[in-house]
């Protein structure tokens, strides 16, 4: 068995917590290569990563915006022999997986959070109320990652790192432009605080009050979707079944009632801090510690406290 | 230019569903079903391109056994010209990889210059059926669309992506996949839902287009997610601050 794992870069470099997660869960399937298309820093960085083997550099400019048609060609013209094509399920992963797994005429499978062998996994489904144990028989098994599900594997380690390049890109698409905002609070995703406002902050200017209580605590920021789609918060702040899934050690919740699709990309917190001037709001079913107040008088108490 | 829009039913949003007793899969019995959301986004986005004269015709498909016919007719309902309903397991019990083979010999059929899915199905929450179809066919995709424009052959879409947003171009015949920020979906009127009554829909069968729907996967059990324990409640934002230091998190 061997595996093919596709590193997660993004903004120019190797996102190591996503490659590192999702490492450690492709390891327990046989020895990994990493495919890591971007710049070379990005190559030496996975190949610092516990439980990678290989790395395989690839700095064409085709693949450099994760454009699926060339990428997934790249994949596929690297996969012969192997048993298993990983990615972190990111949106670039989802992107990419399936089209990889139909050219192969195998069934993707997505968000897994459980490797139980070679060829049984488990995945949420339903928004997480829900968990499907699934067995693939399919030759080569092409499975995302649920990052938020896995340790990171340790670094310290030294891969090998060899140069790649696609032979034949099928440039049916082309990059335009990123609108990427940089930010220097830690990256939702990883975080070990999140702060998330939603739909009860009720202003873009007031949102002000959700960052500057994340700022306070180091943490990451997220958002409901109906702050996003207000206009609140940018949209790769959605947490949630359709936007990202976060496991922090503690997630704060402010004015988010607590729909299902929320709590299906935080209920896995450890612990949930939930403030609400709704003393019935189903966020507090979940939550570890509930405030039932008014968010424009607990958020900037908080805030001074800390 | 033709619009293809393939339309799932699914259980509705609002429905928490629960895993049966015998862990067999999850209870769908007397539980409210509706188009999936994604997908009313994606009809929305093919009629107000047929409104804006961008497009000529809007076909919808679904996939299922036959109550996907409800459905259809509510994508007709809100404005899509006819429907092509294709006999088969449950939607929820069909994979994306038989679903994109089906939608394949549909795009054959019907040579439209887009197809535009729902990013995920919220029932199996695979995300992937658009980009099966767009490998299938060797099409370009642009997956998780907030904005979409057609002009000189191409669609230029605006991506949500991990950091924010992507711009791309993909040359047509293309297939999109819509988010959530996309557009609003309209609701069907009462003349349009009697209408959509009279609109054509052809019937089918998957063994029509030789397509084996048995699924790749097999589902081995269906747990219930871990709980959580219950929580308090406190009283001040002092209590809650002790709570939080006494579990070292701040
Ligand atoms: C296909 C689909 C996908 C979806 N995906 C997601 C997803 O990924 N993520 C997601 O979050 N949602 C998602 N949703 C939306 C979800 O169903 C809810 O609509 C959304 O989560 C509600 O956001 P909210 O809690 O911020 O808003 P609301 O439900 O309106 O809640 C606002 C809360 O703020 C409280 N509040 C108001 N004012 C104050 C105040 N001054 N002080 C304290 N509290 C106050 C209110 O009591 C209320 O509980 C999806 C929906 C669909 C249909
Ligand atoms: N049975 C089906 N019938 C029609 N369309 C479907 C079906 N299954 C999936 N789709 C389409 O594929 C999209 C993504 O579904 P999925 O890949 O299952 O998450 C949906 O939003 C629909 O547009």
């Amino acid at each position: 068995m061997s595996v093919l794992l596709l590193a997660e870069v993004a903004g120019g470099a190797l996102a190591l917590d996503a490659t590192a997660k999702s490492a450690s869960a492709a390891s327990a399937l046989g020895p990994v290569t990493a495919l890591v298309c971007g710049p070379a820093e990005a190559a030496a960085t996975a190949a610092g990563i516990a439980g990678i083997d290989k790395v395989l550099h690839c700095a064409d400019d085709s693949v450099a915006n994760g454009l699926a048609e060339n990428l997934s060609a790249l994949i596929l013209q690297l996969a012969g022999g192997v048993t298993h094509i990983v990615a972190p399920a990111t949106n670039s992963g989802k992107n990419v997986l399936p089209r990889v797994a139909a050219l192969l005429d195998a069934m993707v499978i997505t968000d897994v959070t459980k490797v139980l062998d070679a060829n049984t996994f488990k995945r949420p489904i339903y928004a997480g109320n829900a968990i499907q144990t699934v067995q693939s028989q399919d030759a080569v098994k092409v499975l995302s990652i649920r990052t938020a599900a896995f340790e990171a594997a340790a670094t310290g380690n030294a891969a090998p790192v060899e140069t790649v390049t696609l032979s034949d890109a099928p440039a049916l698409s082309a990059h335009l432009e990123d609108m990427v905002v940089k930010s220097d609070r830690p990256e939702l995703s990883s975080a070990k605080v999140v702060v998330s406002g939603g739909r009860g902050v009720g202003s873009e200017a007031d949102f002000a009050l959700i960052s500057g209580l994340a700022d306070k605590l180091g943490a990451a920021v997220g958002a409901s979707r109906a702050a996003v789609d207000s206009g609140f918060a940018a949209n790769d702040l959605q947490v949630g079944q359709t936007g990202k899934v976060v496991a922090p050690d503690l997630y704060v919740a402010v004015g988010i009632s607590g729909a299902i699709q929320h709590l299906a990309g935080m209920k896995d917190s450890k612990v949930i801090v939930a403030i609400n001037k709704d003393e019935d709001a189903p966020i507090f079913q979940v939550a570890d510690y509930g405030l039932v107040a008014d968010l424009f008088d607990a958020v900037p108490e908080l805030t001074g406290t800390l | 230019m033709k619009v293809l829009v393939p339309v799932k039913r699914v259980i509705d949003y609002n429905v928490k569903v629960r895993v049966k007793a015998d862990g067999s899969g999850v209870d769908l019995a007397n539980v409210k079903m509706s188009m999936n959301p994604f997908d009313e986004i994606s009809v929305e986005a093919a009629i107000r391109m047929k409104e804006a004269g961008v497009a000529s015709e809007v076909v919808v498909v679904s996939i299922g056994d036959a109550k996907s016919m409800e459905t259809l007719r509510t994508a007709l309902a809100m404005g899509a010209d006819r429907g092509i309903m294709i006999e088969a397991p449950e939607a929820t019990e069909i994979e994306p990889l038989a679903v994109a083979k089906i939608l394949k010999a549909v795009v054959d059929e019907e040579q439209p210059q887009l197809v535009i899915a729902g990013k995920q199905a919220i029932d199996n929450d695979m995300n992937a059926t658009g980009q099966m179809l767009a490998a299938l066919l060797g099409w370009g995709q642009a997956t998780f669309a907030s904005a979409l424009e057609i002009a000189d052959g191409k669609a230029q879409v605006t991506r949500e992506v991990d950091g924010g947003l992507q711009k791309i171009e993909v040359a047509l015949p293309a297939i999109v996949t819509t988010d959530l920020r996309l557009n609003e979906p309209r609701y069907a009127s009462l003349p349009n839902i009697m209408k959509a009554k009279k609109k054509p829909v052809a019937e089918k069968t998957a063994a029509d287009y030789g397509v084996d729907t048995t699924p790749r996967l097999k589902v081995v059990a269906t747990e219930e997610p871990a709980g959580r324990e219950a929580g308090i409640k406190v009283g001040s934002v002092g209590e809650l601050v002790e709570k939080l230091k006494e579990r070292a998190l701040v």
